[in-house]
């Protein structure tokens, strides 16, 4: 039997190649998602790129003295200022979220055109989905219902009636003939 | 079955519920989440050439007023009382700011003409300090304790009962 090449001796649990590739992979794996966080996070470098950012926050943001209007979307001189206040704040390095938070501690949750998902608004998001389940089961309690009902004929007539009606017809024949 | 019969009402009631307190609900009356807390802090440089902050007036009761030249009949109305509110309690300490919002210099000094206005006033270049407040119209006025907390805010012209309902109780607050 062919000798193998000596390995150099170990102590148990000591660091091996071998054993650090997946901790190699797991730090690269971290690094890049701090690096997509950062890149997220930070201020847009192109003139496009900040309008856009800035449109993209200003759409969630409702125009206080508009009707139903985004401050992204509002013509009013403070949707302006507003969207002007967010540029400032993009260009600060500040966060989509961060921005969003501003403007709730100074116009309250009101400033949001989505209700949160949280609190009483959380029933606007859960009531649509409740009531669609509701439905859906009533109606299927209902088709159950009528598939298992048992085939039947006309319900039974009244004897008494029955009576006065073969009565009448043997008086009419009579008066016939 | 009679449990039966009585859930259809009861199915509707939460709906009902939900109308009634949509309906009795005011859409325009918008909670300010800035009453009770800190006032924001600001510098404004008034008409005149000074320049003051918010900050530097710890301790002492302060009104800010939020106006415009443009916001008529509202600003028109409560005008005469701001300067006279001004003027009444000013020896007592109180402080009182005007911020112009989204006009034209000239206009707005045509304004505190009009009016006597004798207490500092200066325009907010970019709204900032009307956002930061939480402005979302004109006129809005915020009561301001002696420990820099909004103790109310009047949304709409300031009714005389209300003004001096509030200065008194900003009065009879603790000094800081």
């Amino acid at each position: 039997m062919r000798e193998q090449p000596s390995q150099p001796s170990m102590p148990e649990g000591a660091w091996r190649p071998g054993r650090a590739w997946p901790l190699v992979a797991a730090a690269l794996c971290l690094l890049a998602a701090v690096g997509l966080a950062c890149a997220a996070s930070a201020p847009p470098t192109s003139s496009t790129a900040l309008d856009d950012r800035v449109r993209e926050i200003a759409s969630d943001l409702r125009c206080v003295v508009c009707q139903n209007l985004s401050v992204a979307d509002s013509p009013s001189d403070l949707a302006r200022e507003m969207r002007n206040l967010i540029r400032e704040l993009v260009q600060q390095g500040k966060s989509r979220q961060e921005i969003q938070d501003y403007f709730v501690s100074r116009y309250g949750e009101f400033v949001l055109l989505a209700p949160p998902k949280h609190g009483f608004s959380l029933l606007v998001w859960v009531l649509p989905f409740l009531a669609l389940v509701i439905g859906a089961g009533g109606v299927y309690l209902v088709a159950r219902r009528w598939a298992t009902r048992p085939p039947g004929g006309p319900p039974p007539a009244d004897p008494a009636y029955l009576d006065r009606v073969r009565r009448e017809l043997h008086e009419r024949e009579d008066g016939a003939a | 079955m009679s449990w039966k019969k009585a859930l259809i009402p009861l199915a509707t009631l939460p709906v009902i519920l939900l109308l009634a307190y949509g309906f009795w609900t005011d859409p325009k009356a918008i909670p300010s989440p800035l009453v009770r807390k800190e006032a924001p802090n600001f510098r404004i440089a008034v008409f005149d050439g000074a320049e003051m902050s918010l900050a530097s007036q710890r301790g002492k009761p302060v009104i800010v007023n939020f106006w415009a030249s443009w916001c008529f009949p509202a600003c028109y109305e409560e005008a005469p009382l701001m300067e006279a509110t001004w003027r009444k309690y000013k020896d007592q300490g109180l402080v009182m700011v005007g911020v112009v919002i989204q006009d034209k210099d000239p206009n707005a000094r045509e304004f505190m003409r009009r009016f006597g206005y004798s207490f500092p006033n200066g325009p907010d270049p970019g709204s900032k300090i009307s956002i930061d407040f939480g402005v979302y119209g004109v006129p809005e006025t915020f009561f301001i304790d002696r420990q820099g907390r909004i103790a109310y805010k009047q949304v709409g012209a300031v009714a005389p009962e209300v003004m001096e309902a509030q200065i008194q109780a900003l009065l009879k607050g603790q000094g800081a």
